[in-house]
């Protein structure tokens, strides 16, 4: 177990590189340099190459590539073009309030998933498994940018229980940093509950057509003891996966929903960067979510080889 | 106490079907039955499969699987559990009536150690506290003779082997000290030498307990050791009730009758002729040169005659099949078809070779394309091979469905609208289109109920003699072995122990393999089982 353990971590490593490839090639491959996005209008050749000189444009790709890398895994993230502020530090506040987001978001729609799908199960195709189906997929199919304007609209203008822009500070209390973020984590929330309470329900009762459900039936279990004893911890691998596809998404597929609220995290700081074809900010930032998203991936693998009780306890 | 532990008054089940693209249809399961139960009694409840049994069983514990519909009336203790509340049947399931299924492997939870499952009913109706649960479950383990008891229930079901967690299942329905258990065909996935010791464990373990039983099965031998009576059911309803003696010695109905006499066909053995039609050589095969399966087995078969290979799950008997068709080339070793080597590779056969050599496999329903008619079926090989079409391939398919008992009303039919015996027929019928020299039966009636089966046994030795074609008959049940084959090869752990004419394999003196193997086949007689346990206590103690 510990060996297929490290071959997945192994995987994952070789992954990540393979990522950060693709990202620098693709930054590579964009027309135009990181000399001419500089000087723009006034480049003029000489001044072009003295730049080029300068920022080391003229080594080999490969060579650039490891510096790159060696740079980044060391901690330097480089410097923005467009203000010449150090990545590094602007990312880290960022990373920081977008983790903050997602965190919260998490902490609300995976429990909120889960007991939704168990609860689905319990009361299959009756009425509240009708039910949740029906607004998790009404929620899942609407847009979310459309459903944070609604928020917007009802919460924020008509009700006015919740500010409409998310601005954070650093030195909010907590309460105040909650009710700021309130709206973003609820749309985020509604995007991702779907998916996962559907998946939960879906593990959940292929388990349930297994021999030893009915075992547990006959031992006299509650239904609901049945699906929490022995359905569930079989549907713990399939459930995890799906979880955390959801939790990457939170973190990297939140750009809409950042910019809607103007929240000051990853997203809309990398958007903001794209427009200016920042090309190290977009790199850094990629590579970033590259690693969140197979960091997450990566988990999921690991609890699913872990909650295998044929590879925890071989014979 | 009352004298009458179970009552069954008319019990009637229904159910719904749902064939794909047709309405919904009700269909009556079980009808009338009624029977009762003293306590500390066993009743046997035999029948074929769809004949209601298990449906009977779980009305004990009113459970419908698959949302059945239960009516009339179970009386249990001296109340109609038709009647109580939900809360109250849950109180009743897993304290006083409890179940062991047929598949032990797949009736636990993979993740839960098995002392926790064992005792689970026992603490949830807080019969003992913990550690007295685990008490009694240990002792139970060492009373159904499992190996290391104090120490088994640590392990998952995945390290324990199956005849071991049908045992452990066997403990978990005796723990809770139930009134009544249901056993649901506990010993038909096993092998015959690990049913033995099974069904030894459950008889010892009733007696000494006291409860009261329903053993539910298809095999009149195996009940006979257990039960004090036994219910036949057919087609959802009672055909005999009686005491065991005399359903197998005396029985009154017709359908009994068939059961008890079913596995009698006379077979006399024929000579070995001079050339072998296959004939195996130093054949060692593996699975990706890891697992050695196959070690130097050496074989002949001969034209007309029948070569069964018998031997218990692994012994290789499979693998053998799948070298000689060519899915596994033998790492080691020939196969010689007329004495002519044939390809270790299936893709290196000609079209011919394929066509002398054909297969039919104990799951007819998977063997079969379901959206295919038979006509398609058994016409495929005839256009391949022979490149007949049209309305001679008809006639031929007609011609073959009247070989094999069933007739041209069956021509346009898909394999879902025929039943197990047809299905298998019908892959009859296609291995013999290919006017093949040689057949592999590979367990063919294992998945049949013992009268189906004895018609297809039948019906292949027909053919055999029609047609002269040779088989080799894969099988783990001594009996029909004894019923088909000229030769016989035992296998175990991947070696051939016992290779010869039947009149030779099955006359002592038998080494030990096939000593332990013969004597373990259930008959049909009283105290067969205390019999053969009492000489094997003997032999061990050296006497």
């Amino acid at each position: 177990m510990i060996r297929l353990a490290a071959q997945r971590i192994a995987l994952g490593c070789l992954l990540l590189v393979a990522a950060s490839v693709l990202i620098f090639a693709g930054t590579q491959i964009l027309p135009g340099d990181v000399a001419q996005s500089i000087l723009g209008r006034s480049a003029t050749p000489e001044s072009l190459a003295s730049l080029r000189e300068e920022l080391g444009l003229n080594k080999p790709a490969v060579q650039r590539y490891l510096d790159w890398l060696f740079a980044f895994l060391s901690g330097d993230l480089g410097t923005a073009l467009s203000n010449g502020k150090d990545i590094g530090e602007s990312v880290a506040g960022r990373l920081g309030n977008t983790l903050f987001l997602a965190g919260w978001a998490a902490a609300f729609s995976v429990p909120l998933a889960i007991f939704l799908g168990l609860l689905s199960v319990r009361y299959q195709d009756r009425t509240p498994d009708r039910m949740i189906s029906g607004l998790s997929l009404a929620s899942i199919s609407l847009p979310e940018f459309f459903i944070g304007y609604l928020l917007i609209y009802f919460l924020a203008v008509k009700l006015q229980w919740f500010p409409s822009v998310a601005t954070l500070n650093a030195d909010m209390p907590l309460g105040e940093k909650l009710r700021t973020i309130a709206l973003p984590v609820m749309v985020l929330t509604m995007v991702v509950l779907a998916h996962m309470m559907r998946m939960t329900r879906a593990a959940i009762l292929n388990v349930m057509q297994s021999a030893y459900i009915e075992t547990a039936e006959l031992k006299g279990l509650t239904p609901f003891n049945v699906i929490r004893k022995h359905a569930f911890p079989n549907a713990i691998a399939p459930i995890v996966n799906v979880v955390m596809i959801n939790l990457a998404y939170l973190v990297v597929g939140v750009v809409v929903v950042e910019v809607i609220f103007v929240y000051p995290g990853m997203g809309q700081y990398m958007v903001d960067h794209v427009s200016k074809r920042d090309v190290p900010v977009v790199q850094a930032c990629g590579t970033i979510f590259a690693a969140v998203y197979i960091g997450l991936n990566l988990v999921a693998d690991l609890v699913s080889i872990i909650s295998n009780p044929r590879l925890r306890h071989p014979k | 106490m009352s004298d009458t532990l179970l009552e069954v008054r008319n019990l009637r089940i229904d159910g719904t079907v749902r064939p794909p693209g047709e309405k919904p249809k009700d269909i009556n399961i079980v009808e009338g039955v009624s029977l009762t139960l003293a306590p500390g009694r066993v009743m046997g409840l035999i029948g074929e499969s769809g004949a209601g049994k298990s449906t009977v069983g779980l009305s004990t514990l009113w459970y419908g699987r698959g949302g059945l519909r239960l009516s009339g009336e179970i009386w249990l203790k001296g109340r109609n559990i038709q009647t109580i509340s939900p809360g109250q049947l849950r109180d009743l399931r897993g304290r006083e009536v409890t179940y062991v299924s047929q598949s032990a492997a797949a009736s636990f939870n993979p993740s839960i150690r098995l002392m926790d499952q064992v005792i689970e009913a026992t603490i949830l109706h807080k019969i003992m506290s913990k550690s007295e649960a685990q008490k009694r479950a240990v002792e139970l383990f060492g009373a159904l003779s499992l190996p290391e008891p104090e120490d088994i229930g640590s392990r998952y079901p995945h390290q324990v082997s199956g005849g071991q967690l049908q045992r452990v299942m066997t403990a978990m329905a005796l723990c809770p000290k139930p009134d009544l258990i249901v056993f649901d065909e506990p010993t038909t996935a096993l092998d015959v030498t690990t049913q033995i010791d099974v069904l030894a464990a459950i008889k010892t373990a009733i007696q000494h307990t006291g409860v009261a039983a329903l053993y539910i099965t298809h095999d009149l031998a195996v009940v006979a050791q257990v039960s004090d009576e036994i219910l036949v059911l057919r087609h959802g309803k009672i055909v005999e009730h009686g005491a065991v003696q005399q359903i197998i010695e005396a029985p009154k109905e017709e359908y009994t009758r068939a059961l008890v006499s079913a596995h009698s066909i006379p077979h006399e053995e024929k000579a070995a002729t001079d050339n072998p039609v296959l004939r195996l050589e130093d054949i060692t095969a593996s699975y990706e040169g890891k697992i050695q399966v196959l070690t130097d087995v050496t074989a002949e078969i001969h034209p007309g005659q029948t070569l069964a290979v018998v031997g218990e799950s692994g012994s290789g008997k499979s693998t053998l099949a799948r070298v000689v068709t060519g899915l596994l080339p033998p790492d080691k070793g020939r196969v010689l078809f007329d004495d002519q080597p044939l390809p270790p590779a299936l893709a290196d056969r000609s079209l011919e070779q394929l066509r002398e050599l054909q297969m039919i496999y104990q799951m007819a329903d998977v063997a079969m394309n379901p959206r295919q008619t038979v006509a398609t079926i058994i016409g495929r090989p005839l256009e391949m091979y022979f490149g007949i079409r049209g309305a001679e391939k008809r006639r031929r398919v007609i011609e073959l469905l009247d070989q094999i008992e069933m007739g041209e009303s069956f021509i346009d039919r898909y394999p879902a609208e025929l039943s197990g015996g047809q299905k298998q027929r019908v892959c009859i019928a296609r291995a013999l289109a290919a006017k093949p020299r040689m057949i592999i039966c590979d367990e063919v009636t294992s998945a049949l109920d013992p009268l189906v089966a004895n018609g297809i046994l039948k019906l292949l030795l027909n053919l055999q003699t029609e047609e002269g074609v040779a088989y080799m008959f894969i099988t783990h049940d001594l009996a029909t072995v004894e019923a088909i084959s000229d030769s016989i090869a035992v296998m175990y752990q991947g070696r051939l122990v016992r290779y010869g004419p039947k009149s030779e394999v099955l006359t002592p003196p038998f080494d030990d393999y096939t000593d332990l193997l013969l004597s373990s086949v259930p008959e049909l007689r009283l105290g067969w089982l205390e019999g053969v346990v009492q000489n094997r206590k003997m032999e061990s103690a050296g006497f």
